[in-house]
């Protein structure tokens, strides 16, 4: 089953009634549920066979339900108040600003957003403990994107 | 040719555009603040980004979050639409510091045509004809204004010359209102522009809005395509557009239009633009250039068969024309209505969710829509949400196309400015043709009077 096949089904899913589609076809079998107000989530089941295709570029909207989910059940989002590319660090090859476990004040620089060649530190607004870091270093990040979740 | 553009717009717009580029196979990258997330072209392009929230001023005026966006989607070039930045110097000069191509004319140029005095000045170096009026800003001598509207002759209008658009100006009738009015119009021009200066001009009786549109590439190639006709407005703002002009002649058109085309050759115009007149008794007067394309560019488009937008691009990415101006020929009738979504005749915006949205068709009719069934018409920009375009033979038979899309058009949850336009098109001036600017006003103070 291909993803364009998959990502047709996610958008048939949001855009009818139905609260969830299960389909096989052959070995493979795709579960796409809907909850209530929260975005459609996809599960995909890996056959015996291990056919499973990279979870990576699956679809818009899996991405965004898992970074969503982990928000809500975990802490609060530190979204990004800029366009721009986000890094970890300071500069290439120096230590990371933060790590998952680490525990951060409010104010402390969380990550850098390179927005027209001009390099922002991005504070963060609440004390807390990074429980989660939501982008990858060198990644593209737009306005509002969740980048850290502080608990 | 681009690759890949960044569209710098939003709405009906952002979708022309974008539709110029996908029949291009130009990649396209539609940038949205949080309002206009679900929009019809975001879901469409091949790649989007959120560069603000709602209020224009933090996303489609922020020119580095769209200069930012342009930097992550490795895109080339930026096609600014129109309202917003599209006639912004600093932005263009910008963009273009930034690497990347601004789908528009050269910063200098956009500066040059902002600034309504120097536009005036360097359109009368180029013998396009103007309104008579001040040489120049006003001088802050009282007595001195006073005798320059004297010699100017009753009524004025005082116009700011970082205004444009329809926005920054004040009719005056007598010279005991002279004075207060010149000071408002400085006060208002400070606070909306930046720029208090204005200018003074002859208020014309009883005009036509009529406008030249203009090509012109980086190989010396500049062109007209007719004209349009914009009479029919509100408030200085247009209500509906028809090309060609009724009652134009075509001696008078190519007069005017060659002289233009020539004011383009001669300050190296690069892209699309519109030279907007004010025609009383077979006479032109300048009043304004437009750096850009138009919002009631598709009539042009029905009556010369050129994609105004795809020779935007093309002209950016360096080639010629694709055609020259003996090939433009006129034919047929077009005529446009906004669909506006505010009520008919109070005009209160009436933003919301279309409940039910259903689209006209059959021969001759183009509609220029970024909405669909289900779509919410969000509160923060202008209220326009669609164009419908007729296009006849004939004027008569534009007008019987218009009349038959606008009772086939349906959109519910909404209130919008469909009735009005039923109502035009069986007004009795507007069918005979060349009603002059204030015509609509009249007609819509006549109405409420009988209420």
């Amino acid at each position: 089953m291909d993803l364009r096949k998959v990502k047709k089904l996610i958008d048939l899913v949001s855009e009818s009634g139905i609260a969830e589609l299960e389909i096989t076809e052959g070995e493979e079998t795709v579960r796409i549920s809907r909850y209530g107000q929260n975005p459609p989530q996809t599960m995909m089941y890996a056959p015996q066979q291990s056919y499973m295709p990279a979870p990576a570029p699956v679809t818009a909207a899996a991405i965004e339900a898992a970074p969503a989910v982990a928000a809500q059940s975990d802490g609060h989002p530190v979204k990004s108040p800029m366009v721009g590319t986000f890094y970890r660090a300071a500069s290439p090859g120096s230590k990371n600003f933060v790590e998952v476990g680490q525990s951060v004040n409010a104010g402390e620089t969380l990550c850098i957003i390179e927005a027209m060649k001009l390099l922002n530190e991005i504070e963060a607004d609440q004390s807390g403990v990074i429980k989660a870091i939501l982008v990858e270093n060198g990644q593209p990040v737009e306005y509002g994107e969740p980048l850290f979740i502080i608990g | 040719m681009f690759e890949k553009i960044l569209i710098a717009n939003r709405g009906e717009i952002a979708l022309r555009i974008q539709r110029a580029c996908r029949e291009m196979g130009i990649k396209t990258v539609a940038v949205h603040s949080e309002a206009d997330a679900d929009a019809k072209y975001v879901k469409l392009a091949d790649e989007s980004v959120c560069i603000g929230p709602a209020q224009s001023t933090l996303s489609y005026l922020h020119v580095p979050s769209i200069i930012s966006a342009a930097e992550v989607t490795d895109a080339e070039a930026i096609h600014p639409g129109y309202g917003f930045l599209s006639e912004n110097a600093d932005f263009a000069e910008r963009v273009e510091q930034s690497g990347f191509a601004f789908i528009g004319p050269r910063p200098e140029t956009i500066r040059l045509m902002g600034d309504k005095v120097s536009a005036k000045d360097a359109m009368k170096a180029s013998g396009v004809p103007c309104v008579p009026g001040s040489e120049g800003a006003l001088p802050e001598d009282g007595d001195e204004v006073v005798r320059i509207a004297k010699d100017i002759g009753y009524p004025v209008i005082i116009k700011a010359a970082g205004g444009g658009g329809g926005r920054g100006m004040r009719v005056v009738h007598t010279e005991a209102a002279l004075l207060t009015a010149v000071s408002m119009t400085k006060n208002e021009a400070q606070t909306a522009f930046g720029n208090p200066v204005v200018y003074m001009e002859k208020f014309l009786e009883n005009p036509r809005h009529i406008e030249i549109q203009v090509l012109a590439d980086e190989h010396g190639n500049a062109a007209f395509l007719g004209e349009r006709d914009c009479s029919m407005q509100r408030r200085h703002q247009k209500i509906l557009e028809e090309a060609p002009a009724p009652g134009l002649s075509p001696k008078l058109r190519d007069k005017i239009g060659e002289r233009c085309a020539e004011a383009c050759r001669k300050i190296g115009y690069r892209g699309a633009g519109t030279f907007e007149f004010l025609y009383e008794n077979d006479e032109f007067f300048f009043i304004e250039m437009n750096t850009r394309v138009q919002v009631e560019h598709p009539v042009t488009e029905m009556i010369t068969g050129i994609d105004i937008v795809q020779e935007q691009i093309r002209i950016a990415a360096g080639l010629e024309l694709s055609f020259r101006q003996k090939d433009v020929q006129l034919r047929g009738h077009s005529i446009e209505c906004r669909i506006n979504a505010e009520d008919p005749y109070t005009f209160v915006p009436s933003p919301g969710r279309i409940t039910v949205y259903h689209v006209p068709g059959g021969p001759g009719i183009r509609v220029d829509s970024h909405v669909y069934q289900n779509y919410v018409v969000p509160q923060y920009y202008d209220s326009m949400v669609g164009k419908l375009i007729a296009y006849g033979a004939t004027r008569d038979q534009a007008i019987a196309r218009m009349k038959t899309a606008l009772s086939e058009m349906v959109i519910e949850g909404i209130k919008t400015n469909i009735p009005l336009h039923q109502d035009l098109m069986r007004d009795a001036a507007f069918v005979k043709g060349g009603a002059s600017i204030h015509y609509l006003e009249h007609k819509l103070a006549a109405a409420k009077k009988t209420q």
